[in-house]
């Protein structure tokens, strides 16, 4: 086990490095522009082009500039070109909001999630079972700007039930903290808990066919009792797969709601720096995301390799 | 098509595989309904030239900023001197501003709306289908050679995957909008459509490969590759001619939530100014537009949105249908472009 655990993690440092060239080149190999040109704005002398070039470094060779940036993001010298904020400063005060909205998020669709996936598995076919998938179709097709739209517009300017907007600390105010995140947490939540109810449903649809079932059943246990224990339990450990890797990928989605609802937090960060196309915060963020989805890729594989000792762990680890 | 090898249909059902598909697709009314809005929706989009012509008399992109238009024989302004759009008139001005102006510019929003779908319609099926046949081919190349192919595919196809595919998205949509693209001699400028098309077909492609790759690996174990491989077969007969045959139902059905999941990126894509760029025009952008006017013409956000939910609820419930009728047994659902399957977890990486 300790083997494959530290394998794991080289893989993952590898996998990081490759995500990190990646990203470098999408943002330094693609464009044809000139990135001295775009930060020096429109009003461009040749000389304040060629000062940001020596500065910034961006006549050295590729892998040069690459090792510059990689240095800049580590030790959090990372300038934004535009506004000249420390870029790194920014992304850590960014962590408590968008740490509340991914959590909060996470809690709200792993419960609705299960209840409703549950609920239609055992009802399967039925009236609630329809209305139930209904519901998780429309979340899963839902953009998250219309739904965030829907609510504004209903909830928050006709009504005024909920604040537009904004991050309270939860340490101010822990109730205003959740007042003001409620809407953001349902927006982000909806497609998630349109898919994990659907794939639920179909684990315990297929569970309940299964030969330990009918045992359950033939052991003269109470339907309750087998649906709980025996059908649910067994469909939940994909779930739990799918949750660590969305949750380490929920940054994306943070970005659009975040910008919206006026979070201030890493995606709101990543929202503005879109807006005025700068490029060192996309670039840390992209990185800070990926390091994440990475994270908790590897913690999933390992956790799996923990609850479910069919896992061969010589292999998975390569 | 009806005599493509298939072992999971008795051969004594009439018609062969395709056509019992289709007698089970027509008795699903739900499907046919959600078939029924797409073709609704699609002919409301292709109608755009006609009501831009014949009714409204505008172009998407014709402003009228400083016009007057008379409403039931009252002179109205197309935007109010603080700004503000005129909302939306109906029939009352003749079929002008149907939905009223998209904002100071006093653009025809239903124009746009028209128009605005043909893009996002358009962006939806190209990056679905690319991302369809490359996911096929990378799938088929690594579930049959194995070995180093399978190797060097797999392990792309992880650095891809452990993007947030949003982020990724987001991250070349910006970057090929700012610089735009150059292929050997072809040169796509940043605000050419095809930009957001490549961007969504390409971020998909691992979601695809690995399904595909797995379903490659078992059935090349079957006794129809061995007898095709043993009449002297090539790797290119077996695999495009026995292999992909065989997966067709899933690649169709794939095919659908390629769709749905390609309509929604582009949305949020160009909602955030990373996707469509202007002067074209899609649900996405006019969301966007749209938004900064949230508190006084909620409408110019909650049409195209609405649109975007209709368009994608259509694609997908009918995808489910159709793979119901396809393979009742099927794996590929809704949820495969969530994330993992466990069965894939377990399976993990490795050759």
């Amino acid at each position: 086990m300790g083997r494959f655990i530290v394998r794991r993690l080289i893989g993952m440092v590898a996998v990081l490095f490759a995500v990190s060239v990646l990203t470098f080149l999408i943002f330094n190999v693609i464009p044809s522009s000139d990135p001295a040109q775009r930060m020096a704005g429109k009003a461009a002398t040749p000389r304040l082009v060629a000062s940001i070039n020596e500065e910034w470094g961006f006549d050295d060779p590729l892998p040069q500039q690459y090792l510059t940036m990689m240095k800049k993001v580590f030790s959090g010298d990372l300038i934004s070109y535009f506004g000249q904020e420390d870029v790194d400063e920014r992304i850590v005060e960014g962590i408590p909001a968008t740490f509340s909205l991914c959590l909060g998020a996470a809690v709200i669709w792993m419960f609705f999630g299960i209840l409703f996936g549950y609920l239609s598995a055992i009802r399967s076919g039925g009236l609630l079972d329809r209305a139930l998938t209904i519901v998780a179709v429309t979340g899963i097709s839902m953009p998250v700007p219309v739904l965030a739209a829907f609510f504004l517009t209903y909830l928050t300017y006709k009504t005024e039930i909920f604040p537009s907007g904004g991050f309270v600390e939860f340490g101010e105010s822990p109730l205003e903290w959740a007042e003001h995140l409620i809407l953001p947490w349902v927006t982000l939540a909806i497609l998630y808990v349109g898919f994990y109810s659907r794939v639920l449903r179909s684990n315990m649809l297929d569970a309940m066919d299964e030969d330990y079932v009918r045992t359950a059943r033939a052991k003269g246990l109470s339907e309750h009792r087998v649906m709980t224990r025996h059908v649910l339990r067994n469909s939940l450990v994909p779930i739990v797969t799918l949750f660590g890797l969305d949750v380490g990928a929920l940054l994306g989605g943070a970005i659009v709601v975040e910008g919206i609802f006026s979070l201030n937090g890493i995606g709101q960060y990543a929202f503005e720096a879109l807006k005025n196309q700068d490029l060192p915060p996309i670039m840390a963020i992209v990185l800070f995301g990926a390091f994440f989805i990475v994270l908790f890729n590897t913690l999933v594989d390992i956790a799996y390799a923990f609850l479910d000792p069919r896992v061969k762990l010589g292999e998975s680890a390569q | 098509m009806a005599s493509e090898p298939n072992e999971e249909v008795a051969p004594t059902a009439a018609g062969g595989p395709w056509l019992i598909a289709w007698r089970r697709l027509r008795r699903d009314w739900v499907a046919l309904s959600a078939l029924g809005l797409l073709v609704l929706i699609v002919a409301f989009c292709l109608a755009a030239p006609l009501w831009a012509n014949e009714v409204a008399q505008s172009g998407p992109n014709d402003t009228h900023t400083l016009e007057k238009i008379e409403v039931g024989g009252e002179v109205r302004e197309v935007v109010s001197p603080s700004g503000h759009p005129i909302g939306p008139q109906w029939l009352k001005a003749n079929g002008k501003f149907f939905l009223g102006a998209d904002g100071r510019l006093g653009r025809d929003e239903m124009v746009r709306l028209m128009y605005g779908g043909r893009t996002s319609l358009l962006i939806g099926f190209a990056a679905a289908l690319i991302m369809t046949i490359l996911g096929t081919v990378l799938g088929l190349l690594a579930g049959y050679y194995r070995g180093w192919t399978d190797t060097a595919i797999a392990r792309t196809m992880d650095v891809i995957w452990a993007f947030p595919v949003t982020l990724l998205a987001i991250a070349l949509g910006l970057s090929l909008a700012i610089g735009g693209l150059q292929i050997g001699p072809l040169h796509l400028s940043g605000d050419s459509i095809w930009i957001p098309i490549l961007v969504i077909g390409f971020v998909f492609i691992p979601y695809m490969v690995r399904p595909i790759r797995g379903e490659i690996l078992s059935l090349r174990e079957k006794e129809f590759v061995e007898a095709a491989e043993a009449q002297g077969a090539g790797p290119m007969r077996v695999m495009f001619g026995e292999l992909l045959p065989n997966l067709a139902s899933t690649i169709i059905v794939f095919f659908t939530l390629n769709v749905a999941n390609a309509m929604l990126l582009e949305a949020l894509l160009s909602f955030l100014g990373v996707g469509v760029q202007p002067p074209n025009t899609s649900w996405g952008t006019m969301m966007s537009s749209g938004f900064d006017l949230l508190t006084s013409a909620p409408l110019l956000t909650l049409l195209p949105g609405t649109m975007i939910l209709l368009t994608v609820l259509a694609v997908n419930v009918f995808g489910d249908g159709l793979r119901d009728a396809l393979d009742p047994r099927s794996k590929v659902r809704l949820e495969a472009h969530s994330g993992l399957s466990a069965a894939e977890t377990q399976e993990g990486i490795a050759p």
